[in-house]
């Protein structure tokens, strides 16, 4: 058995390397494969939150993801096309400007997170992954039927939005953002976990009654897990559209909540590095057995079935074993 | 006279036709340890129920230090002082010892909106959580997972997450149920002493132990308290052997 720590510095190694090399022989599409992985890792980071420490299981994850990358999208084309988008009661023009855009896109998505959380607790078990999952489907149909911005064809921005001091259209540049914004969500994730909140959250999916037995409320503490949950995949959304310049409804459809989903299970649930494991591990398999087959979703099924089957704790859960507890 | 610290004023809850709880009434006085025994099926869960919250009454209400709080949700109650402890284990099993007590430490800061800082570097929760620990003398197995614990430890465990709230009053809920002789006897002497700083609402089967402890005992059959006093007003209490001890016995 490994430890979990050396692990998890193993793969964020990866997330260097791999770049860096890719750098230096001068292949820029594994540069943004890996930015792929990143941002992929950084939507299920959030998830996980709610799934892994909360046991929230949401099946209506792309609503955020969507979220972000409409924020991106909508405010990228009225700023290409010079038109405001809102002249009343304020006036609200589009923008190129990435800090902007991610607050934008994580503001929306949190207090989406909000209403939909609010709704969707009063629920658990099996009602809870449907009505996250039927919120999913109307914001889906919703994009669908917005002709305004480009309904099913979705919207396609020209030139990626910028970065102070930064060439975004530059991969590697691009790629560097995606990462150190996967690492400071980790960071957070890491010292949430650990935290006064990260323990209420933690009692609370185990045993809700426990937690109101000492005078707090578990409902209370999983809202707000799930709206910090929705917030970092909405952030992710808005650096999804921004790597291919293009957002679509297939941003919320509920094949993207599975996969967000398959990435955790893949990793490990509840473990801090497992939804980037499971990412790269999807990233991977879509391009090399992509290249292979257009069915290779048939063996993504077979590994997710072994791992469900054999190795509970997914990846890190083969690899490291079962979480250690420091008390 | 002494004002009760927690009482039922004439609850009443009925499950369909069937009288949980008939018209109780039950004080607890500063002091002392109060049990109410009954044989399977009087209504002493549903009693408890509606004490701390989960249920609410029929009929009659519910007092905490004079105040109502009939209409009061069990995490309110428990903000206001009621101490519970469960007759199934109610304990986050994949977290530590401590963690579990850290936990009720929290509950009674009120401060669970943290998101930084590290909840087990925290001075105050700390000092909290190893104070009740040494109390229930489960200190040496604070970094052990709960799940490791044995039942009689578990018990250990859920006083202890009570002791950190210092509640006015405490709910126990047959807290001796598969302790051995051993436990059961070490426990019985911890609340005996328990009793000075709040008082305990016992709901127990073993009756060596409540005997031993009980300052009044009130006895409940088919959901109504067919007598209630002292220990050996209870014992020579011709209802009661007839309705309980005497099927035990």
């Amino acid at each position: 058995m490994i430890k979990e720590r050396y692990l998890n510095i193993f793969i964020l190694a990866l997330f260097v390397l791999i770049p860096a090399y890719a750098l230096v022989v001068d292949e820029p599409f594994t540069i943004t494969l890996m930015t792929r992985a990143a941002i992929f890792a950084l939507a299920a980071l959030g998830l996980n939150i709610a799934l892994g420490y909360g046991g929230l299981v949401s099946f209506g994850h792309a609503v955020f993801f969507g979220l972000g990358g409409y924020a991106m999208g909508i405010l990228a084309y009225h700023a290409q096309n010079y038109t405001p988008f809102m002249e009343w009661p304020f006036l609200i023009e589009g923008t190129k400007s990435m800090p902007i855009i991610w607050l934008v896109a994580v503001v929306i998505s949190a207090l989406a997170a909000f209403l939909i959380g609010v709704l969707s607790l009063r629920t658990s078990g099996v009602y809870f992954i449907m009505i996250t999952l039927a919120f999913g489907q109307m914001f889906f149909f919703f994009s669908i039927s917005w002709s305004e911005y480009g309904g099913e064809d979705g919207l396609s921005i020209y030139v990626r939005n910028g970065f102070p001091g930064l060439n975004t259209l530059d991969p590697i540049q691009f790629y560097t953002i995606c990462f150190v914004i996967l690492s400071v969500g980790l960071f957070f994730v890491h010292r949430l976990a650990q935290s006064p909140f990260g323990l209420a959250l933690n009692a609370a999916r185990q045993t809700p009654q426990r937690v109101v037995t000492v005078g707090l409320d578990p409902t209370r503490i999983k809202l707000i897990a799930f709206v910090i949950s929705g917030a970092i995949t909405g952030l992710a959304g808005a650096l999804f559209a921004d790597l291919n310049r293009f957002v679509s409804p297939s941003m919320f459809s509920w094949q993207l909540s599975g996969e967000i989903i398959i990435f955790i299970i893949i990793g490990g649930v509840g473990r801090l590095f497992g939804p980037v494991i499971g990412a790269l591990v999807f990233v991977g398999l879509e391009h090399f057995l992509g290249g292979l087959s257009e069915f290779w979703h048939i063996y993504l099924g077979l590994l997710l079935l072994s791992i469900v089957l054999f190795g509970k704790g997914g990846v890190i859960g083969i690899l490291a074993g079962r979480e250690v507890k420091h008390g | 006279m002494v004002d009760a610290i927690l009482s039922t004023r004439n609850i009443t809850k009925s499950f369909g036709a069937l009288k949980a709880s008939d018209d109780v009434s039950i004080n607890l006085y500063p002091g002392e340890i109060h049990a109410v025994i009954g044989p399977n099926g009087a209504g002493k869960s549903t009693l408890i129920a509606q004490i701390c919250g989960t249920l609410k009454p029929d009929m009659g209400d519910v007092e905490l230090l004079g105040r109502t709080i009939t209409h009061d949700g069990p995490q309110q109650r428990a903000q206001m002082g009621l101490g519970r402890t469960f007759q199934i284990s109610q304990l986050a099993m994949e977290d530590s010892v401590l963690q579990n007590v850290v936990l009720g430490a929290l509950g009674a800061s009120q401060k669970p909106w943290r998101f930084f800082q590290k909840a087990l570097s925290d001075y105050a929760l700390l000092s909290t959580a190893e104070d009740a620990l040494k109390r229930v003398g489960l200190e040496d197995m604070q970094h052990m997972q709960t799940s490791e614990l044995s039942h009689g430890q578990r018990r250990q465990l859920e006083v202890a997450i009570a002791l950190t709230l210092r509640p006015e009053a405490f709910i126990m809920d047959e807290p001796m149920a598969g302790l051995g002789a051993e436990g059961s006897k070490r426990l019985t002497g911890f609340l005996d002493e328990l009793r000075n700083e709040a008082p305990i609402l016992l709901v127990e089967h073993d009756m060596d132990a409540v005997f031993a402890l009980a300052d009044r005992i009130s006895v409940l059959v088919y959901g109504k308290v067919i007598a209630s006093g002292t220990v050996d007003e209870i014992r020579s209490d011709k209802r009661v052997k007839e309705a309980y001890l005497g099927d035990a016995e």
